[in-house]
């Protein structure tokens, strides 16, 4: 069993997409979006969920106000400046972390449990698949991502799965180091522009930090052949195995539209080159 | 005023809104510019600024002093984090999970712990075309990137408009950039991906109490899915941009689509005078 995951460091560089077109041409395989702040993956799969739960991720400070006594410890020893000047907690920037509850000399604070997301798993047309939703305005998607991978194991084992495609957030932060834990090799999707290649320059970073093998695409490579080349020079530089380009193709997003994979649709040029993409790649990790 | 450009989904073009913006508008009043996707900033990229203050974004890690240390386990016990760990006669801290709060030292009895800076990120202010720019940088195999924006926002100055480019996603740093916004500005494109994740952006603006309003970016690649969702919900489309190789070509190289086409300026100072109308 090997473990792909999909990142990008920037957003909208084409790592859904090309999760699945990799989810339709794999066989033996278990789907995980562990961009749960904003998951996609299950759009190009028509999902029938089979389980769900609520996630209890986080906790909050919760102020008992009759047995305040409003001696502004909390607000002393709060570093998130989640205590007002008038002992208010601020929801949003409370840690959970209990500094306050141990600070507090009247017993007047206590940690609540918080539901801070949904898990699913799916039986889809591409396969099983483990999902999850961040309750808006919550936080802790860095703990969601770990209960998505835990019920994404539990598919693997179940089905005796030979890969498992987990499809990433953007940034370098807390939810991407949590999905990068542990999985066997990382595809890098990249772009060629300015920007694509400054935040590529920082998601190798991380994932030369953790020790992963990764490997680079480089999506709609034709948008700027000079930038796309000097891509290709880094790449090189770098010792990162590039497994080819996607051409700029309008058929990738009619393909969305319809809730479907390019690489399902006829004559599409990034079809194709995504096809070409999936075989180098399983010809390096077999 | 300040003003979050936010989207969900990453990719969508908040950078390209938030920077044409920032130029347009600096013609007219003073504003500023925060760059708050610490993970991955990329406005300088386009604005170029000239950074003359670096500052440092720690958190505090607990240092067990082994020779007052009794394993009482007191520390692990009260860290949320799962941070702190007693292994027989030994202390471990693990440094990605602490999120730096002081609460092991707070509950220690023996007064074993100390705390010592440990580097988050760094935060960057200078100027950038006439008007302040600041961004922050995530260390890269750094967790929180929450405390560096905060720090970004201790920038903030009441005395001009504020753009602050939020990262992608709806977690905590989406959250840390939008808390306290006067409008949400959410950045989307018309494709079934774009729509869902407008909706997560949607949803947190609203528990946060920020007013939304839309700019459709590619205009014309996908399906009209988001103006139906944008009418139903009486969420205003304040600008489209359609999809365009030459808008998109201009962006790859770095250069500002006001500066190569400067008739699209009138179109951002409309976008701003619409938020005026709208914003908290």
């Amino acid at each position: 069993m090997k473990s792909i995951l999909f990142l990008s460091g920037k957003g909208g560089t084409g790592k859904t997409s090309l999760a699945g077109a990799f989810a339709v041409l794999a066989d033996e395989k278990v789907l995980a979006d562990c961009d749960v702040d904003a998951a996609n993956l299950h759009l190009l799969l028509a999902p029938r969920v089979v389980d769900e739960g609520i996630y209890q991720g986080a906790k909050l400070a919760v102020k008992d106000e009759e047995a305040c006594v409003a001696c502004g410890r909390c607000h002393e020893v709060c570093r998130f400046h989640a205590v007002s000047s008038d002992y208010e907690i601020d929801s949003y920037l409370c840690e959970g972390c209990g500094a306050c509850v141990t600070a507090c000399p009247a017993d007047a604070i206590e940690l609540v449990v918080q539901d801070t997301g949904r898990w699913f798993t799916a039986e889809s047309r591409l396969g099983p698949l483990a999902s999850a939703e961040l309750l808006p305005g919550e936080e802790t998607s860095g703990k969601l991502v770990a209960q998505v991978k835990q019920k994404a194991a539990e598919l693997v084992e179940r089905e005796k799965a030979e890969r498992l495609l987990i499809d990433g957030s953007p940034g370098i932060g807390c939810p991407v180091i949590a999905s990068a834990s542990g999985v066997d090799v990382v595809v890098l999707v990249t772009e060629p522009t300015l920007s694509g290649l400054h935040d590529l320059r920082r998601i190798v970073g991380v994932v030369r930090h953790f020790q992963i093998p990764a490997y680079l695409v480089i999506n709609k490579e034709d948008l700027n052949p000079s930038v796309a080349k000097e891509i290709g020079t880094y790449a090189r530089e770098e010792g990162l195995p590039l497994l080819g380009g996607i051409p700029y193709d309008p058929k990738v997003t009619e393909a969305m539209v319809a809730g479907r994979s390019v690489v399902e649709e006829d004559g599409s040029p990034a079809g194709a080159a995504m096809r070409t993409i999936y075989a180098r790649l399983v010809e390096r990790i077999a | 005023m300040r003003i979050a450009i936010a989207s969900g989904k990453g990719g969508t073009g908040k950078t390209t809104v938030a920077v044409n913006l920032a130029i347009s508008l600096a013609e007219q009043e003073p504003i500023q510019f925060l760059d708050c996707d610490v993970e991955e900033p990329n406005a300088h990229l386009f604005l170029n600024p000239r950074f003359s203050d670096q500052r440092t974004v720690v958190k505090l890690l607990p240092e067990i002093d082994e020779a007052k240390c009794t394993q009482c386990g007191a520390c692990a016990e009260a860290c949320e984090f799962n941070a702190i760990a007693v292994l027989g006669e030994k202390v471990l801290v693990y440094p990605e999970l602490c999120h730096g709060c002081g609460r092991c030292r707070m509950v220690c009895p023996m007064d074993a712990i100390r705390e010592v800076p440990h580097e988050l990120g760094t935060v960057e202010r200078g100027f950038a075309r006439g008007f302040p720019f600041s961004h922050g940088l995530l260390n890269v195999g750094e967790a929180m990137a929450t405390p560096i924006i905060h720090t970004l926002k201790e920038d903030l100055d009441a005395e001009r408009t504020a753009i602050l480019d939020a990262p992608p996603g709806t977690g905590c740093p989406t959250i840390a950039a939008l808390a306290d916004a006067d409008i949400a500005l959410l950045v989307t494109e018309p494709t079934p991906f774009g729509l869902h994740d407008l909706k997560a952006a949607v949803g947190v603006a609203r528990v946060l109490d920020v007013p939304v309003t839309v700019v459709i970016n590619r205009d014309g690649i996908g399906d009209d899915r988001v103006e139906h969702y944008c009418r139903e919900e009486g969420i205003p489309i304040a600008l489209s941009i359609p999809f365009d190789r030459r808008i998109a070509s201009l962006y790859s190289e770095g250069i500002v689509l006001v500066d190569a086409h400067p008739e699209w300026k009138a179109m951002f100072l409309t976008l701003f005078e619409q938020m005026k109308g709208m914003a908290a």
